[in-house]
């Protein structure tokens, strides 16, 4: 029944994912560019200097360090919360339980100028300060939802037998979470946390709108793009990220293969 | 010694039993232990703030004293409807609606061959090839863009090596679209934008074209269909609630956006940058919270347009 794809399909497809991929590769083959001064293409000649200059430029590895810092923090958090509540909306209905999961979708569901400009609004009604918390309120927030997925997808294809076999071998509700829920979830929320971890080390918008004077890497890398200072620099610092966000994306997608909503969807 | 360890012991398994019972036989009070704390932090940090940025956009800035004025008042919804700003919110619109509208032509095909073709590896490749971008650093990939389309940059000297420069010369000193290079036209922030969305696209489409049962496709050939009056008659009408839950995405995403024009185009003002300019530099943030309202008062319009088309059925 299933015929082979028309030609026109398959040009058009493979040219879309080229699309989508060949930004990625040129950024791989200007980190190695020996030009420092302009963009051009095709580089003039191959270098690997670059990140050494790179290694040693303390303003990087400062972003660096507080970016890790704050997606730890985020993801920490965001793991507790989404994890309960995930637990209370997997099975249960009560009154209000689209809204609570509206309510968790929201933060990532509109544009991050809203969310940005909302959190600041509120610092500035209550007179806070920013600090290095207010980025992690700030991504905390809104990587919830990510953890609460993959609980959710992991929750609903977790047997509701499982729970009730181990009630009814005598084991009390503490029991049963510490060795049936926990053990069942545990790929699941890895997962989450990974992604929630990417999510956070990558984003700007709510960043910019909660930081403050505090620079973290995607911070460095705008203001890189808005006024380009060390062009090589960025290049490698580009690659750096690339690398860092793909490890944990990868992890994830590979520790939810089953389930009903794959972790990055 | 050891007896009375054990008794004690024994004691606090008695309480965690008697706590365990008590659980399971109250699931309403399970319920809001599990509940409270996420629901908490939601309500003061997000909803609190929401209502922060609402109650500001009726606030005004003391022209004097550069001071925000905590009074109600509807003079930054005037200050809205001026011509400048009206005209900013219906190019950001329509903006919107040209990305949204490359995508789904883009991100069909693609969605399409993953549905309906591609198998086993193949199509854990293509799914991985379509979600990597998605999840790869925005920055980065918008860094790329601003090496992609400079005016010494790869898109450029390709063309030059096929001789087709004469084309990119023309398409650059069209009005409107055009620029001095690329990476300084609105072709290139249309562009960056259709690059930045488009998995949002692929992966609602290629859902709901999976949910199509195979028995309609052959029941359709069955009955004397082509296969190309099976796909305009069957697969895509099946297929709307994908493509609307997609549009979603990619509509609100431009909409929002400030990062992107402020990279790559000729710094015309989209609705995020004056927010952020607003809120910034003017140190307006009253007038920055009226019009970040905008992009959520045309979101809700275009929701609505798409629920009547099914689009959250296939979310």
């Amino acid at each position: 029944m299933r015929s082979k794809p028309p030609i026109a399909l398959n040009v058009a497809v493979w040219a879309g994912v080229a699309f989508l991929h060949i930004p990625l590769l040129l950024i791989i083959v200007y980190a190695f560019s020996a030009e420092d001064k302009s963009y051009i293409f095709p580089p003039p000649g191959l270098t690997t200097k670059w990140f050494a200059v790179a290694w040693e430029r303390d303003d990087v590895w400062r972003a660096i360090r507080l970016s890790i810092q704050v997606a730890c923090w985020s993801t920490a958090i965001a793991i507790v919360l989404g994890t309960l509540a995930a637990a209370a909306l997997a099975r249960t209905k009560f009154f209000g339980r689209d809204f609570v999961s509206i309510l968790l979708i929201l933060p990532i569901a509109l544009p991050g100028i809203i969310t940005g400009i909302a959190l600041r609004s509120g610092y500035n009604a209550l007179d806070i300060p920013f600090s290095f918390w207010t980025i992690v309120i700030g991504h905390a927030t809104f990587c919830v939802v990510v953890v609460y997925n993959n609980a959710v997808a992991r929750l609903r294809r977790t047997s509701p037998s499982l729970l009730e076999a181990s009630m009814d071998l005598g084991a009390n509700m503490f029991q049963t979470l510490r060795f049936i829920i926990l053990p069942q979830l545990g790929s699941a929320l890895l997962a989450g946390g990974l992604l929630a971890f990417a999510l956070s080390f990558d984003e700007v918008i709510v960043t910019t709108f909660t930081a403050g004077q505090q620079t973290t890497l995607p911070i460095w890398m705008l203001q890189e793009l808005i006024r380009p200072r060390q062009r090589p620099v960025t290049n490698v610092v580009a690659v750096i990220i690339i690398a860092l966000t793909f490890i944990p994306i990868i992890a994830a997608y590979w520790l939810t293969r089953g389930d009903e909503a794959p972790a990055a969807h | 010694m050891h007896s009375s360890a054990s008794s004690i012991q024994t004691m606090r398994l008695g309480l965690i039993r008697k706590l365990s019972d008590y659980l399971y036989h109250h699931p309403r009070t399970t319920l809001a232990l599990l509940l409270g704390p996420p629901l908490l932090w939601f309500a003061v940090m997000y909803l609190g703030a929401l209502f922060a940025l609402l109650a500001n956009s009726f606030f005004r800035l003391d022209d004097y004293t550069g001071q925000v004025v905590r009074e109600l008042g509807l003079n930054n919804f005037i200050e809205l409807f001026q011509p400048a700003n009206r005209d900013i919110v219906i190019r950001t619109t329509l903006m919107s609606l040209l990305v949204t509208l490359a995508c789904a032509l883009i991100g069909f095909p693609i969605a399409y061959y993953m549905a309906r073709y591609a198998r086993g590896a193949k199509k854990a490749l293509l799914y991985v090839a379509i979600m990597l971008p998605l999840w790869s650093s925005y920055l980065v990939r918008l860094y790329a863009w601003k090496l992609l389309l400079a005016k010494e940059g790869a898109i450029a000297w390709s063309l030059e090596k096929m001789h087709l420069t004469w084309m990119l010369d023309a398409v650059l000193s069209a009005p409107v679209i055009g620029g001095n290079s690329l990476s300084f036209s609105p072709l290139g922030t249309l562009i960056v934008f259709v690059y930045m969305w488009l998995p949002f696209m692929i992966l609602p489409i290629q859902a709901a074209l999976e949910r199509i049962p195979p028995s309609y496709i052959e029941a359709s050939g069955d009955l004397g269909a082509k296969d190309s009056t099976t796909f305009w008659k069957i697969i895509l009408p099946l297929a709307m609630p994908g493509v609307a839950a997609g549009s979603i995405f990619t509509f609100s995403l431009t909409l929002g956006d400030y990062i992107i024009p402020q990279v790559i185009g000729n710094s015309t003002p989209y609705i995020g940058n004056v927010v952020y300019t607003q809120q910034g530099v003017a140190g307006n943030i009253p007038f920055a919270a009226a019009f970040s309202l905008v992009p959520i008062i045309v979101i809700c319009v275009y929701l609505w347009f798409a629920k009547r088309k099914g689009a959250f059925d296939a979310l």
